[in-house]
């Protein structure tokens, strides 16, 4: 591939490909989940590589919470245009209309709702039989035992205790209608190969990535941007103008910024390796308890 | 806030960064996910959030007193938690300045054995523990046995826990022995035993002062320095066809992965099984085109002639191709909770090709932990055999030992969809008919022209006592009096020469179907119509057989008959015995049926007599054109 690439990751890259291409060739109707952050951002790119010189042939997903950031949503129109790329969004109207959100439902309340039901439904709605996700093992240690192709039952659950002996690169992709399967294509990707990836392809991703000013508050000790109006304050909160950035990118009431100086992929990579946090710490829905990401994931979550 | 790292420098250092991907393996309670835990903690890879959390769970879950349980850092399931062993393989990634590492942590528990080969598939090394306090045991053998059948090469014995025995040379050294007599047999290039204290650190990253009569590597040092035979690029050329990329009429790419060997364009390259050559024309790749392709690496060629290529083909060199056959000879570890019956149809895939299989013999198993060879019918979750294995249609391969890629296949079972068994292959055992066979003179189709007829099996399933003989019997008159070619197998007259040999349990009414099926097959060649009246009660031996004819020369008539009516009817008073508890294995009542889910004819003879049921079987092969009306021109 590029002459850029480090041997280490054009080993990723190429096993990459071959998942995505081994999904386009076994599944009726796949889908690629588009979150818009930068893991979407190379699953992505390694898709337009897999088909080139055609475009891949399934379209992508994003299932909006309707409060991500607003940059993100930018960021994700232009991409699908810039590319030629059939986008689906799919909001859970339902939760829409009884005002879930969260601000007024919490976190798990409204992550449960728009974002594990509202895939849910988009998953059935189109009757998908095979999902891209862009997970990494090194996430999370429930990740870390998720097979590439993870199977999921009729009622998209997740079974850990009975999981399919995924050997070599054969990849059992046999599913009953109805039935369906998660695909991984980054499972062995880290959070700093991502990074060096984004910056040896010159891959676009959300400038909310970099430091920038931007209006925060501080709660419950994360950094907490207020991307708008409806984020409202309490009494003794006054947002102020931080250099800060984001690790992850979600629904910006539940996405912890830190501070940094970080203006291009160097600074990042370089942060990253003197980083003595992992990435998703500033998740807030997964320090509640031991576990939880993998209730979630029994639950339908990616 | 940054550190003082350049990228240019770290992209320097990672480019010639080498990878290692090793599994640790041993039994429940050896430290397997202590150890990565220490590797992990040892290489600064854990996070502070990340320890803060373990630090809180050692308190709820910890099992090595006060201070944190780096176990816990891998031990991913809430479940396992709970019950505090490693219940499925993990990945972990760390890097030093000299390597990348992906380890899998697998699970030493006995059921979940299947998992430690699932890790073992893909490991350079393996790193196999030994509790210091209990030396070699059955599940140590049995893990190292797998890691030398999936082609693991180097071996370390890390002989774990040696601070509760004295840190005593003595117990190395009478381990060490008895873990070098087993493993004589498995012929691994090297085998490297490190004592070691995953708890305390010792001999992990860090020599040990306790150590003071150990002069080896640490296990960090030996993972670093260790050269595993990295030499796919000088195999020959193997690149298994994964996807025609056809965007457009003027375009026609093949996507796949390099499995073995290089290719540059103008490389000729032949299709294994069909043996047409051809040239490599380009190597297409977004941002530009490439000169030079190799091992590992995923890529669209495009060809220089058209030729018929697809999904499931595989590209050699001319001069050197992979074996094609559909039959050969592998070592399989069977994977599923439901036994292995040798001649039932499963799905066979290797490299992207999917075709259905059976095992058609096993010529033994071997007992992990003596590697003895025992005679068997059948193979339980686990456990291990050398078999001979037949496809469908005939397929390229490579024995294992020469190609990871182009040698392993996995068995999928046809009704559950399961994983059923990974396979290694030794050798062919037949070659291919279609490349080197002179056609021969006389064909199927000159022999049903003469019979003015098209060749099909009429496959009746049904109960006992369900009237499908009888239906059978009747069709074979009528069509016998429109002047066609019949024949019939039903039990009696197979039962009696053919299969006299076999009884009534799972494996001999598979076996017995199979037979039948071949039987049947022979007479379809002749130009025959076959009609075949067995129970035949599973979904698996009727889609076995189908799968032996051609597309749509195999209909199936399920005779619908309910229970209870058969229970009436009787005829040969069977039932009765068999509700008496005097004939085991009875389908419909000790033993199930499976009724077809998607039979061409459905009867049910409820609605209707014999002679009705019969005339809409004929109707049927009217309609498919299997038989001319009378009306019809003589073509």
């Amino acid at each position: 591939m590029s002459t850029r690439l480090s041997t280490h990751l054009k080993r990723l890259e190429a096993e990459s490909i071959h998942i995505i291409r081994e999904v386009a060739s076994e599944f009726k109707n796949p889908v690629m989940l588009y979150s818009i952050g930068k893991d979407s951002s190379v699953m992505l790119h390694l898709a337009m590589k897999a088909f080139y010189p055609a475009k891949p042939p399934f379209p992508l997903l994003h299932v909006d919470t309707t409060w991500k950031f607003r940059e993100m949503i930018t960021f994700r129109d232009e991409t699908a245009k810039r590319l030629g790329i059939d986008l689906i969004v799919h909001i859970n109207e339902d939760g829409v209309r009884r005002g879930v959100s969260p601000v007024a439902s919490g976190s798990n309340v409204h992550t449960q709702v728009m974002k594990t039901e509202g895939l849910r439904q988009a998953l059935d709605k189109y009757k998908f039989d095979a999902a891209f996700g862009g997970a990494r093992r090194d996430e999370e240690k429930s990740r870390a035992k998720e097979r590439v192709f993870s199977f999921r039952t009729e009622n998209h659950g997740w079974d850990p205790r009975n999981q399919r002996p995924e050997l070599w690169s054969l990849y059992n992709t046999r599913v009953r209608p109805g039935e369906s399967i998660r695909v991984f294509p980054l499972s062995n990707w880290t959070e700093l190969d991502v990074w060096q990836y984004v910056a040896a392809e010159d891959i676009p991703v959300v400038p909310l990535y970099f430091a920038a000013e931007r209006p925060v508050v501080t709660r419950d000790g994360a950094l907490i941007m207020r991307d708008d109006e409806r984020l409202p304050l309490k009494a003794d909160e006054v947002p102020e103008m931080r250099r800060v950035r984001f690790r992850t990118l979600g629904c910006y009431p539940l996405t912890g910024a830190i501070e940094s100086d970080a203006t291009d992929l160097d600074d990042i990579i370089s942060e990253m390796l003197a980083s003595t946090t992992s990435e998703r710490q500033g998740r807030l829905i997964d320090s509640d308890e031991a576990g939880s990401m993998e209730k979630k994931k029994r639950e339908g979550y990616f | 806030m940054n550190a003082p790292v350049s990228t240019a420098a770290l992209a320097e250092s990672v480019a010639e960064k080498s990878l290692l991907r090793f599994i640790t393996c041993g039994s429940v309670d050896d430290g397997k996910s202590t150890l990565i835990g220490r590797l992990l903690y040892d290489t600064k890879l854990i996070f502070d959030d990340q320890l803060a959390a373990i630090e809180k769970d050692s308190k709820k879950y910890g099992t090595t007193g006060p201070g944190i349980d780096l176990a816990l850092l891998v031990d991913g399931l809430e479940a396992e938690r709970e019950q505090g062993i490693t219940i499925d393989v993990a990945y972990r990634y760390f890097a030093t300045d000299k390597r990348t590492f992906i380890v899998a942590d697998t699970p030493g528990h006995e059921q979940y054995t299947r998992n430690m080969a699932t890790g073992a598939s893909t490991a350079d090394v393996a790193v196999i523990l030994i509790d210091a306090r209990k030396g070699v045991l059955t599940q140590t053998k049995r893990h190292s046995f797998i890691c030398s059948l999936l082609g693991i090469r180097h071996v370390v014995v890390a002989v774990n826990k040696i601070d509760l025995v004295g840190y005593s040379h003595v117990v190395f050294a009478e381990i060490e022995q008895a873990y070098r007599e087993f493993a004589e047999k498995l012929g691994f290039a090297s085998i490297t035993p490190i004592p070691m204290s995953a708890l305390t650190g010792a001999n992990v990253t860090a020599p040990s002062p306790d150590l003071p009569w150990y002069r080896g590597p640490t296990l960090l040092s030996y993972l670093e320095e260790i050269t595993v035979e990295a030499d796919r690029v000088n195999r020959p050329m193997r690149f298994p066809v994964q996807w025609v990329n056809r965007p457009n009429l003027d375009f026609r790419g093949f996507a796949g992965t390099l499995a073995s060997g290089e290719i540059r364009p103008g490389d000729e390259v032949t299709v294994a099984a069909s043996g047409k050559t051809t040239k490599v024309a380009r190597i297409v790749a977004m941002g530009g085109d490439l000169d030079l392709a190799q091992a590992g690496d995923s890529v669209t060629l495009t060809l220089a002639d058209e030729v018929d290529v697809a999904r499931g083909d595989v590209l050699a060199p001319p001069t050197d191709r992979p074996t094609v056959a559909n039959q050969f000879a592998a070592r399989i570890i069977w994977m599923e909770q439901e036994q292995l019956i040798p001649g039932r149809s499963y799905l066979l895939k290797l490299a992207t090709r999917t075709t259905p299989a059976s095992v058609v013999a096993i010529r033994h198993k071997i007992d992990v932990n003596t590697l003895d060879e025992l005679a068997a019918r059948t193979l339980s979750l686990n456990e291990i055999a050398e078999a001979t294995i037949e496809t469908a249609s005939p397929i390229a391969f490579d024995p294992y030992s020469e190609n990871r890629e182009t040698g392993a296949f996995i068995l999928i079972d046809r009704e559950t969809n399961a994983t059923a068994a990974a396979g290694m292959i030794l050798h062919g055992l037949r070659r291919a008919t279609n490349i080197h066979r002179h056609a021969t003179t006389v064909d199927r189709a000159a022999r049903a022209r003469l019979k003015r007829q098209k060749p099909a099996i009429l496959w009746f399933t049904g109960l006992s006592g369900s009237g499908k003989s009888s239906v059978a019997n009747r069709v074979e008159q009528m069509l016998v009096g429109r002047g066609q070619h019949t024949m019939l197998l039903d039990g009696d007259n197979v039962r009696f020469g053919l299969n006299k040999d076999l009884g009534f349990t799972d494996a001999d009414r598979v076996e017995n179907i199979r037979r039948v099926g071949e039987v049947a097959k022979l007479f379809v060649e002749a130009g025959t119509l076959v009609l075949c009246s067995f129970i035949s009660p599973f979904e698996s031996e009727r889609r076995m057989a189908r799968d032996l004819v051609g597309e749509g020369e195999f209909i199936e008539i399920f005779v619908d008959t309910p229970l209870e009516t058969c229970i009436a009817r009787d005829p040969k008073g069977l039932y009765k015995r068999a509700l008496a508890g005097d004939i085991p294995n009875f389908t419909g009542v000790s033993s199930p049926y499976e009724a077809p889910q998607n039979a061409e004819l459905v009867l049910k003879t409820a609605d209707a007599d014999v002679d009705a049921l019969a005339e809409r079987v004929v109707e049927a092969l009217l309609k498919r054109g299997f038989i001319e009306s009378f009306d019809d021109p003589v073509i």
